[in-house]
């Protein structure tokens, strides 16, 4: 699929990474021992020259091109940018960076526009969970879950490093210079170190305008978005080891920001002087093995420390300086046992029969200096049991988690913590794909019933959380079909399209809630009840044009309609929910000629509201941007294999006809702006 | 090549050319209630609008022709960028004029009463309340004066403006975060809250000698004060918000001529009225064993200092309400209005009751229905 039709593009674009793609291949081979082409699960992957082509600063940028999603973007190189899958809410993603979850402790929600793309090689969301038993328990976990690769090492013939340098620069007064370095150790250990700098002041020139009845201009000001300013670093560093059957990786990630926080724009207010500063580092670990034959194991381990600070300065306001530390220690264990197939205990050669077994624990702490904070501790122990049959006509996977949450208080004036235990939680899945006598179509169906916790903030957050907080259910249904077929010569080499229609429920969702007679106060409570009835469309197509053009176009399509059906008799009853268009979508179109490469991507998001009353006075208008690029990769010296250093331009413009909206309320995006990146890999 | 332009790229660019232009949003009129002539002509209500939304909005309520019209402010103002602002916080009409505080907008918005035809903006920073005496206006406000100082407290103040030329002539300091204000007699009686300072409340109410403008002295009454309006006995009621934990919301009685507390009323308070020696109060306060509001509706006679009813709605109408917010009675008729906020963010209501307490009308009405001014003839 995406994969495959990749590396045909790629193998016959580009030698260098036709040698990733099947170095990449072998690898997952090893790993799996097993083909796994059709996913049982559906998948939505950017990456390699499409991934590239798309004129992406940070990871947020490149998930919009998937279908089923909607971003929460709050604008600017710095700006807070959340995803949402499927409606489900933003707690519900699950995001996973080289194989271990991210975690928020205190919000639940991941900014995934702290993420850059700089190094990052693959992104893979999908629905339900990830395709693969053999698997962490967190894995098992979330709604949707979203898979972020960063670039493994890879050597071409008999080279021992890689070098690569990167400047990029841009409006908003982007600087943005990065490098990485590999190097093969032994033939069987490899490391990697990647560092990034990124500072832009941000500003940049918004329009607002409204008309009266008979179009003439009611009202027209332009005026410059202030407080965007960002400056960021990040550092990366990693060793990655092959074994005989076999493999592990351990690397250490680090990031220091400061920001400002730009703020609503409302009636006589353009300037926002509030900050954020956030240091985010952790360490982590894999090991994969295949310990006899039909049985592997894997270990995963994570340390993270989590330092965020928030300042309001802003004396005519109420003064805020409140700054939080989370820790996370999270350790897992994985086991699969083969037991009918070609490498199982009882052979049979077109039959698989697999069971998975993990367990994880997590521990998380959150400190802060806020007035009556309770300091909460957490214990998740989290136990996933799981199977997978393959027979040549059907792909069945099935699975149980049990989730079983201890939390801890430490109120400074208290001796004694106070304990909170969560009841125990087991949620299950079953995903069949079915593959029936028409080659490459493949039809699918699955069904998974997963909950989020309700976060320290939820639950303990001074005035505002509740205790009795219950866990948010999702229930989700999916019926598709995918057709995928791909040709190694002739005019059309790859086609793909995958139908999807789900039916989704959100209960005990929750909600912020007006106490008391004081101003804004709220409770958590949970009180919403959503229902979403969807369907998603990809579709992608490779054409060969002779003379080395190859041309490549996807498209992804979503309808929503996502209920509120949380109070009876109110006027929210059965509106669309805040944000949600009933109609988005994205289409890119890709032209390889050699080492050039031109790209062309449009995304329209539809008219939407940002509340449930879907009412005149809360609709949002639909937006809709086009973006260029193009790049060329020039080898430089006598070789032209892949081996020869190479100089890499690209020129993006993104939002080329200048509109002017709002993803959120109030947050003006920015218009026209461009980019321009150079690089040099020796 | 020809086909991928008419099937791609084409209807991407035909998409891109239908996008409209946004009409200022127009006012929707609805017909309830009965036509009513009274001295009282109809009534304006200020909907707060959640912080950040910049949805603060202006219905009219028209008694000769029983009509409700919402939005009013973008049709009779649309010139004006960004429309009337963020979170109104109090809707006065003096000499003519109507004076909106929008306090997320940092500003007074002054208007004709009549027409709603916008005049001018008075500027200041998180202001919250405002009074009036002759020629000046009078206004709370939470910001503190700017300083560079690691251990800057922001102290809050009462500015003054003349209604005439919409210019500030003086400020005077007084408690932190000062919200109502009322001026009786030559003083001006300012409920300092404290509510940046949580746990450390204010409890005082500021005494302001008018002519000189400057503070006399600081009644203490109850932590974290909120309303103060004057009776026409020479009281002021006070309300204290309590700490939302161990110390109740709470009403107070302050005579005017001693300058000290004398007596209180066992009533929580989130809003009051007075009419005549009748003081109105609806409460919500928040209980942890139910987990949800209990709210009272009740009636204070300010002669005797006792709760009459603790339940002014009388046809169980009271249930459909789920956070009252906003209160006013109409000194003519003594029609009372609630506002239900719902949960901030959706559009709110509005209820009309008879005097007796029986539902008369509802309208639905923008976000966060909060303050009512009742336009004379």
């Amino acid at each position: 699929m995406v994969l495959c039709w990749l590396s045909t593009l790629s193998a016959w674009a580009d030698p260098v990474l036709d040698s990733i793609a099947r170095q990449f291949e072998l690898d997952e081979v090893t790993v799996s021992a097993r083909r796994r082409e059709e996913p049982v699960i559906p998948v939505q992957k950017l990456e390699g020259a499409r991934l590239e082509g798309l004129s992406t600063q940070s990871v947020a940028d490149a998930v919009r091109y998937f279908s089923g999603v909607q971003i929460k973007d709050y604008g600017g190189v710095g700006g807070l940018k959340t995803v949402d899958v499927r409606s489900m809410g933003t707690n519900h993603l699950g995001v996973f960076y080289d194989g271990i979850e991210i975690g928020n402790a205190q919000n639940g929600t991941v900014d995934l526009g702290k993420f850059s793309m700089d190094n990052i090689e693959q992104i893979a969301l999908y629905n339900g969970q990830k395709s693969e038993i053999f698997q962490p328990a967190k894995d098992f976990g979330s709604a949707g879950t979203l898979y972020i690769k960063t670039r493994r090492p890879k050597f071409s013939a008999d080279k021992r490093f890689n070098l690569s340098v990167t400047l990029k620069g841009g409006t908003f007064g982007l600087i943005n210079p990065s490098v990485l370095y590999e190097q093969k150790i032994t033939d069987n250990i490899h490391f990697s170190a990647n560092a990034e700098f990124t500072h832009a002041h941000g500003r940049y020139h918004f329009r607002y305008r409204k008309v009266l009845a008979d179009g003439s201009t009611a009202w027209d000001t332009t005026a410059v978005r202030l407080n965007g300013d960002v400056r960021a670093c990040r550092a990366e560093a990693g060793f990655f080891g092959y074994l005989p059957e076999g493999k592990w990786h351990v690397k250490g990630y680090c990031y220091d920001s400061e920001k400002g926080i730009p703020g609503a724009i409302v009636n006589n207010v353009w300037k926002n002087s509030q900050r954020q500063w956030d240091r985010n580092a952790f360490v982590q670990g894999n090991f994969t093995k295949r310990i006899t034959k039909g049985f592997d194991v894997q270990a995963n381990a994570k340390y993270s420390n989590d330092w965020m600070r928030y300042l309001n300065p802003d004396t005519t306001l109420m003064y805020i300086d409140n700054s939080f530390t989370q820790q996370e220690v999270y350790l897992s264990l994985a086991s699969r046992l083969a037991i009918v197939g070609p490498k199982g205990f009882v052979w049979h050669n077109s039959l698989n029969w697999d069971i998975s077994l993990s367990a994880d624990w997590q521990w998380n702490y959150l400190q802060g200096n806020l007035a009556d904070f309770v300091f909460p501790e957490r214990n998740t122990v989290l136990a996933a049991l799981a199977t997978q049959l393959d027979w040549t006509y059907i792909k069945a996977q099935a699975s149980v988690l049990g989730t079983f949450v201890f939390d801890k208080l430490h109120r400074p004036t208290l001796t004694m913590p106070v304990a909170n235990k969560q009841d125990p939680q087991f949620t299950p899945a079953v995903f069949l794909t079915a593959h029936p006598y028409i080659k490459d179509l493949y039809i699918r169906t699955f069904y998974k019933r997963i909950f989020r916790m309700p976060t320290f903030n939820d639950l303990y957050y001074t005035d505002v959380g509740n205790i009795d907080l219950k866990p948010e259910y999702t229930t989700q249904y999916d019926l598709g079909a995918e057709y995928t077929k791909s040709w190694q010569q002739g005019f059309l080499r790859t086609v793909d399209l995958k139908v999807d229609g789900y039916f989704n429920q959100v209960k005990n969702k929750i909600v912020a809630i007006p106490k008391g007679n004081g101003q804004y106060r709220w409770q958590m409570m949970n009180l919403g009840y959503v229902e979403i009835l969807g369907c998603d469309v990809n579709g992608s197509i490779t054409i060969d044009l002779t003379h080395d053009v190859l041309l490549s176009f996807a498209a992804a399509y979503t309808y929503q309609r996502a209920k509120d059906l949380s109070e009876p008799g109110e006027i929210t009853y059965g509106g669309q929910i805040a944000y949600i268009p009933r109609h988005s979508g994205s289409a890119t179109a890709n032209l390889l000629w050699r080492g050039l490469s031109v790209n062309y991507a449009f995304i329209y998001v539809g008219e939407r509201y940002h509340n449930s009353a879907n009412i005149p006075e809360n609709y949002e208008r639909p937006w809709y941007t086009h973006d260029m690029s193009i790049s060329y990769e020039l080898p430089l010296g006598s070789r032209v294999e892949a081996i020869s250093p190479r100089l890499y331009f690209a020129l993006e413009i993104n939002n080329m006809l200048n509109q002017q909206y709002e993803v959120i309320l109030n947050y003006p995006m920015p218009g026209i702006n461009g980019r321009g990146i150079i690089r040099l890999t020796i | 090549m020809k086909q991928i332009l008419t099937y791609i790229i084409l209807p991407c660019l035909l998409l891109t050319a239908c996008r409209t232009d946004i009409p200022v949003t127009p006012a929707q009129e609805e017909q309830h209630g009965e036509k009513q002539l009274t001295s009282i002509t109809g009534f304006y209500l200020l909907n707060e609008g959640n912080m950040g939304s910049n949805k603060s909005t202006l219905d009219y309520y028209d008694y000769p022709t029983a009509t409700y019209r919402r939005n009013i402010y973008g049709e009779t103002n649309p010139n004006v960028p960004k429309e009337l602002g963020d979170v109104g916080n109090d809707l006065q009409i003096y000499g003519g004029r109507m004076y909106a505080v929008i306090n997320g907008s940092n500003k007074i918005e002054v208007l004709d009463a009549r027409s709603c035809k916008r005049i001018g903006q008075v500027d200041i920073p998180n202001c919250r309340y405002i009074r009036f005496r002759d020629n000046y206006a009078y206004v709370t406000s939470y910001a503190g004066p700017v300083q560079i100082n690691p251990d800057y407290e922001q102290i809050g103040y009462v500015a003054r403006f003349d209604t005439a030329t919409l210019q500030i002539d003086a400020q005077c300091l007084v408690g932190f975060q000062p919200d109502e204000l009322a001026i009786v007699g030559n003083r001006i009686y300012v409920a300092n809250s404290g509510g940046y300072r949580v746990p450390n409340y204010e409890n005082t109410l500021s005494v302001i000698d008018l002519a000189s403008f400057t503070e006399l002295k600081r009644i203490p009454v109850a932590v974290n004060l909120h309303r103060v309006r004057a009776d026409r006995h020479n009281q002021l009621w006070v309300s204290s918000r309590g700490n939302y934990y161990d110390i109740p919301s709470r009403l107070y009685c302050i005579s005017t001529q001693s300058e000290t507390v004398i007596d209180s009323v066992d009533a929580a308070v989130s809003n009051i009225d007075i009419v005549g020696d009748s003081l109105y109060l609806c409460a919500t306060e928040w209980s942890y064993l139910q987990m949800q509001d209990s709210v009272t509706y009740g009636i204070v006679d300010v002669v005797s200092h006792k709760l009459v009813t603790t339940n002014f709605i009388t046809d169980g109408t009271e249930q459909s309400i789920k956070k009252p917010y906003g209160l006013k009675v109409n000194p003519v008729t003594r029609e009372i209005y609630v506002t239900d906020a719902k949960n901030y963010v959706n559009p709110g209501t509005v209820y009309c009751f008879s005097p007796e307490g029986v539902q008369l009308w509802s309208a639905r009405t923008g976000d966060l229905p909060a303050h009512i001014a009742f336009l004379g003839k």
